[in-house]
């Protein structure tokens, strides 16, 4: 049997097109997924049953024991972090958020080691969005910067942006101009017509630059600006003015440099300028699926969209503060629960630290070094293949994933759900 | 050699990041990235492994070269080799600094850690914690 228009459960692209073919429940064949999504799709090595820490030694155990004992390490603890989220859908999100208020934790997305600064940054200037079908069908200048998406989100180019043929982009790459920013020469960059290679952490300089310029003050600038010649600044200033639709991409090469969300706010503002001379909008390139999804929903709840302390009994929000990182590193959390999430892998290894003597509960279909750090695991069915559900694109598209094949594990819905059932069984007991 | 790390996402990286106990994702994590002058300046012996050293960790990883790096730049692909050398300070923001870290890199004959190993030290903390 083949399966038409699966949608990818690997990155923001969430490309729509995806042909899986299944025979007797397994997936045989995975055709137009790129190489990230086609991996993820066509799956690998699951963990097998529940597992509970006795002794030192994780050791299998049933999903009831695994649920309780879940629920008595939320109700012991003080502060409990619940991470993770944006690789499963929104109908999680939304039990997760629920579980967090009633043990009074903190609940935070991946998107605080990701686009986080970026958010920041959207939340002080605000946003020029668009969707990705508006900047295929329009865009005649693709700037990306700080992105690398050749590697990172391999379908955007063609589906999307520089290489894609729209309604009024008949031409394709053809008809339109790539400029890349960023600090190295990478896959993307040999797709430019002009590549600007800046210092690290010089961003802010950078986009202060092309304002100035854009603003009629270049005669102020000096010749270079942080190794930049004044020569490729106008340059790249007139190619953005020159556009009849620009579209700004940024990735994590700009969010995660010295200045963070200040270069997002500037990026921003440099885009609000060039609005006045034409139409011009900008997004994040979001890394996992269903990333923007979980801010969504974490916002439509909350009120904020990510690194929410609920111990209060209202949301409270302060990154730096309040986020995974934060609350980890000052040793803060007395326990951690991680849903479709791999901290271990990817929190600096000091934070990393504060999850060695804490109790951590992980969800997840597949077992990587936050299951060597944790004392209850819980193996789930894998969410966009075997569970159906709601996630976001980067631009802020709402899709519904397709489920393909049947799982032997519970969705981690499911799984939350019955943590949360213990949480209020235990609690009333006591 | 001095150089200025950064760490990101990479084809082979996101083609086995959820496979992260595989060869495959120890293949494609485990490296560092210089440019040719760089690499030539270290003098390392074939197939030699680097050291590299940040205030806030070291680790070994294989060598490789890459022709879109400046000179002064190294690249370690996002996973935990490169996150023993990111920093914890989150800036204000909750983002740890994963680009734009001062690095020490050396030749080293030390041999790179699978994964397991890696967390070698924190799961032996873990098993004392609940023994």
């Amino acid at each position: 049997m083949i399966v038409e228009d699966v949608l990818c459960p690997f990155c923001g692209c969430l490309c729509d097109d995806i042909k899986v073919e299944v025979e007797d429940n397994q997936i045989v064949s995975v055709k137009r997924a790129c190489r990230l999504g086609g991996s993820k799709i066509r799956g690998h090595g699951r963990i097998e049953a529940p597992l509970v820490r006795k002794d030192g030694e994780l050791v299998k155990a049933t999903y009831e024991e695994a649920y309780d004992r879940a629920a008595q390490i939320l109700l012991d603890a003080k502060r409990p972090l619940l991470y993770g989220w944006c690789s499963t859908v929104c109908e999680t999100h939304k039990k997760g958020i629920l579980l967090a208020e009633e043990v009074r934790g903190v609940i935070d997305s991946t998107a605080t080691v990701c686009h986080g600064p970026s958010i920041i940054g959207i939340e002080e200037k605000g946003l020029a969005g668009s969707t990705l079908g508006q900047i295929k069908n329009r865009a005649d200048l693709i700037v990306l910067w700080g992105a690398n998406p050749a590697e990172a989100h391999p379908r955007h180019s063609q589906r999307y942006s520089t290489n894609s043929k729209g309604k009024y982009t008949e031409e394709g790459r053809k008809g339109r101009k790539v400029i890349v920013v960023d600090v190295r020469a990478t896959r993307t960059s040999k797709n430019a017509d002009k590549f600007l290679q800046i210092k690290p952490g010089t961003d802010y300089e950078i986009i202060s630059a092309l304002r100035m310029i854009l603003k009629g003050k270049a005669d102020l600038m000096p010749e270079t600006v942080a190794g930049v010649s004044k020569g490729d600044l106008e340059e790249v200033a007139e190619m953005m003015k020159a556009a009849r639709f620009g579209s700004l991409l940024f990735g994590l090469g700009l969010t995660h440099s010295r200045g963070r969300y200040k270069n997002i706010d500037n990026a921003l503002s440099l885009v609000a300028d060039l609005n006045t001379h034409t139409k011009f909008v900008v997004m994040a390139m979001r890394g996992h699926y269903n990333v923007t999804g979980f801010g969504q929903v974490c916002a439509w709840e909350t009120g904020f969209p990510m690194a929410v302390d609920l111990s209060r009994g209202i949301p409270y929000f302060n990154p730096g503060e309040t986020a995974a990182c934060d609350i980890l590193g000052r040793r803060e959390a007395d326990a951690m629960m991680v849903v479709a999430a791999d901290p271990a892998s990817n929190f600096p290894k000091e934070v990393v630290r504060g999850m060695a003597d804490i109790p951590v509960i992980q969800i997840d279909p597949f077992e990587n070094p936050t299951t060597f750090l944790s004392d209850v695991v819980i193996p789930s069915a894998v969410a966009g293949v075997e569970v159906e559900g709601t996630a976001y694109r980067m631009d802020g598209l709402s899709l519904r994933m397709k489920k393909v094949v049947d799982s032997p594990y519970p969705s981690d819905e499911v799984i939350i759900e019955n943590i949360l059932e213990s949480v209020r069984r235990l609690r009333d007991d006591n | 050699m001095k150089a200025i790390m950064i760490s990101g996402r990479t084809l082979g990286q996101g083609a086995t990041c959820e496979a992260k106990t595989s060869p495959e994702f120890f293949k494609a994590t485990s490296f560092c990235s210089l440019s040719e002058e760089d690499y030539s300046s270290l003098d390392l012996k074939e197939g030699g492994n680097v050291r590299v050293a940040t205030p806030f960790g070291e680790v070994v990883v294989s060598a490789r070269t890459d022709d879109g790096l400046p000179s002064g730049m190294i690249f370690i692909p996002m996973g935990p080799w490169a996150n023993v050398l990111v920093g914890p300070n989150t800036g204000g923001c909750g983002t740890p600094q994963f680009k734009g870290v001062e690095a020490d890199v050396a030749s080293t004959d030390m041999l790179v850690k699978d994964v397991r190993e890696l967390f070698g030290d924190l799961v032996e903390e873990k098993r004392r914690e609940t023994s």
